[in-house]
């Protein structure tokens, strides 16, 4: 008896011992779902090159990256989410929490996260409110950062920049001094800002606006929707769709041989399967995009090269784990801890040269936006590949294309 | 506009139609509120999909496979789950609910939750009254039509048609002139959700296939029975044309609220049921069994 109770003591302690020898990272996603695994798999990229190179330098002692795989569920789910952070830090004990896609979700999972004092790196969610909360309550929130993708207003700043490129293109080729453009936005949270700003800029940009239309996320039908926009005479379809009707809209404004392009957000068409998804109708639609094999930093052709090898997929802008863990070893490095209020002052001091961005932070936490670091790139689906386009500048972009008119 | 209005509410009422009378159907013969319904039409454009992509038998085989495979399986399902429970109909529901679920869950395990696409049956298209309109959604209009005269033909000119519509009139009566009441309820299963899982197969190429997809079409497909009837085949139809038609002019005639299609939709179910409860074409509660 006396032997168990020593031998089980003596495995407790060995276990608690292990246990200090690693850094656990809890890789918040919906890992049924394209975003949660690009998550889980940018995170291995980022732990398999650490833990291969000895780990991560924690004032002198090595430490091993421990990655815990949490299932938020978010996209049917807030709930689902909010006991997944519950989970990792009650039950799995994690150091950090990195993730997140859904707005709606990661602001419930924001505040289980700064309830435990935990940094939380935000790969996926752009609603400002996330750094407006940074703001108004730095003592609650300064644990939240956003590595990708920038706030929804800094989104818009770089779609209203790739569609002036576009405006110009098509004042050009088509000879007309204002382009027409339809705004085709699903009804959510994240697009009310951006249609407003849409709605108020682009005359200003000597754009004429035909028309908003607003879908659900998950329509699968919008011919409707297309057939007015063909009716308005729209020569650019200004996307704002995160959900399924991404899919849907690209799909049939091929069908339709629309002579309208598709430029904005088209969160389904960054995957690599929306070509497949659209039964390869979606020639021409561009979108926001994040990684593809052009210098944005020198990390980002070999980091889209390694994952294309190791999945047979290119990344999608969730695959910034790993750019969020390699943060996490800069900073820990850098201060010999993992102490939180030292690695958020950290943070906040660094600029950090990732695969998807050169990134450093603003009061907010949110990512200070610039073109050819931050603001991402523009791509076009060109005969089933994605072309990267803008920022022009940036070695390895391709021409814009037009439908045949 | 009007034109554009005209003609994407014929296609669309197409497809609802197809869910609608098979619905209508099982709960007019067999009081089962079937809420697997249009879970068994996610189930054929699954199947579909993985015979066509997986296998390459063809759209033909590939279609008839998925429509005969999810029958046969919706047979079983129904001696299995809904058969030993059916006197009571709450428990139907639930069961019925619980069916759709678990379908769901196994698709996003074997599938995950990647929205997948198949090319169309026939491309290209043709303009009618000067709107563009794919020949996938022409041919979805062409089976919608020949399926629907199929079903009427079926009821209204075949014995079993008979004794469906005898069932459904008066289950007892039918019970003691020595109809096999079981079995005319599993035969209106199969027939039933034979035209969820062909709605299935011809939409597929037109909508993505995901874990899903069967509940939006389930929102409207309940909206169009209860409008047009609960039972009432006729009633379907038209409710179906109504629903499609309303959703249309919301699009058309409020572009920034084309989110509230389905809620126009549903608006107007509840209007008319406020002066017409039993709906457009419907027995009322207070004649029925």
């Amino acid at each position: 008896m006396l032997r168990s109770i020593l031998a089980a003591a003596a495995a407790a302690t060995l276990s608690v011992g292990a246990q200090a020898q690693t850094i656990k990272i809890a890789i918040l996603g919906p890992m049924s779902f394209v975003q949660g695994e690009n998550h889980w798999a940018g995170a291995e990229m980022a732990r398999d090159e650490i833990n291969k190179g000895g780990g991560i330098n924690v004032g002198g002692k090595r430490m091993q990256v421990e990655l815990i795989r949490a299932d938020t569920n978010e996209i049917q789910s807030v709930p689902d989410a909010t006991n997944a952070v519950e989970r990792v830090i009650t039950r799995d004990k994690v150091d950090f929490l990195i993730g997140g896609f859904r707005s709606e979700a990661v602001l419930a999972m924001q505040e289980v996260a700064m309830d435990s004092k935990k940094i939380f790196l935000g790969v996926g969610a752009a609603h400002s409110k996330l750094g407006l909360n940074v703001e108004q309550n730095y003592e609650r929130y300064k644990y939240w950062f956003r590595v990708a993708p920038t706030k929804d207003v800094d989104l818009a700043r770089t779609l209203f920049a790739v569609l002036g490129s576009i405006g110009q293109q098509i004042r050009t080729d088509l000879k007309t001094d204002t382009p027409k453009v339809a705004i085709l936005a699903e009804k959510a949270v994240w697009t009310e800002a951006l249609v407003a700003a849409a709605q108020k800029n682009l005359p200003a940009m000597k754009m004429e606006v035909v028309g908003t239309w607003q879908p659900s996320a998950t329509a699968t039908d919008v011919t409707a929707e297309l057939s007015a926009i063909d009716r308005a005479g729209a020569h650019i379809v200004f996307t704002m769709l995160s959900g399924p009707v991404g899919i849907s809209v690209g799909r049939q404004m091929g069908e339709r041989n629309m002579k309208a392009v598709a430029w904005g957000i088209n969160v389904e068409g960054q995957k690599e399967e929306f070509w497949q998804a659209t039964a390869g109708k979606a020639q021409f639609v561009s979108t926001l995009d994040t990684y593809s094999e052009v210098e944005m930093t020198p990390k980002t052709i070999p980091f889209v090269q390694a994952f294309k090898q190791r999945y047979k997929k290119a990344p999608t802008y969730t695959a910034a784990t790993y750019d969020a863990i390699m943060l996490l070893k800069a900073v820990i490095e850098q201060e010999g801890t993992t102490n939180a209020d030292k690695l958020v002052a950290a943070i906040e001091k660094i600029e950090h040269v990732g695969t998807g961005s050169t990134a450093s932070w603003d009061k907010r936490h949110d990512l200070n936006w610039a073109v050819g670091k931050t603001a991402g790139i523009a791509v076009q689906w060109q005969d089933g590949k994605k072309v990267p386009f803008w920022p022009s500048q940036v070695k390895g972009m391709q021409p814009f294309k037009m439908p045949a008119r | 506009m009007l034109q554009d209005i005209l003609v994407t509410g014929l296609v669309n009422g197409g497809v609802y139609a197809l869910l609608a009378i098979g619905f209508s159907l099982i709960f007019g013969v067999a009081r089962i509120v079937n809420i697997a319904h249009t879970a068994f039409y996610m189930l054929a454009a699954y199947c579909f999909y993985t015979l066509l992509t997986k296998t390459g038998l063809g759209f033909l085989l590939s279609g008839v496979i998925a429509v005969a495979a999810v029958t046969l399986f919706s047979m079983l399902c129904y001696r299995l789950v809904i058969e030993p429970v059916r006197e009571h109909e709450s428990a139907v529901l639930i069961s019925t609910i619980a069916l759709a679920l678990i379908f769901q869950e196994v698709m996003l395990y074997l599938f995950g939750g990647h929205f997948l696409g198949i090319p169309s049956t026939i491309e290209g298209g043709i303009r009618i009254l000067g709107v563009s309109v794919p020949y996938q959604r022409v041919l979805i209009l062409v089976v919608a039509a020949i399926m629907l005269g199929a079903v009427w033909l079926l009821l209204y000119r075949t014995r079993l048609g008979l004794a469906i519509r005898a069932t459904a009139n008066d289950l007892e009566v039918a019970s003691l002139m020595g109809m096999n009441v079981n079995r005319v309820a599993m035969a209106t299963v199969a027939i039933s959700v034979g035209l969820a899982a062909i709605a299935g197969v011809i939409a597929t190429p037109v909508v993505s296939v995901h874990p899903h997809l069967w509940l939006d079409p389930l929102v409207i497909m309940l909206a169009i029975v209860v409008l047009g009837g609960l039972g009432s085949l006729k009633g379907s139809l038209i409710g179906a044309l109504v629903i499609a038609y309303v959703e249309a002019i919301t699009v058309f005639a409020l572009p920034a609220g084309a989110y509230l299609k389905g809620a126009v939709a549903l608006l107007i179910m509840v209007v008319v049921l406020l002066f017409r409860p039993e709906g457009l074409f419907g027995v009322a509660f207070e004649e029925e069994r």
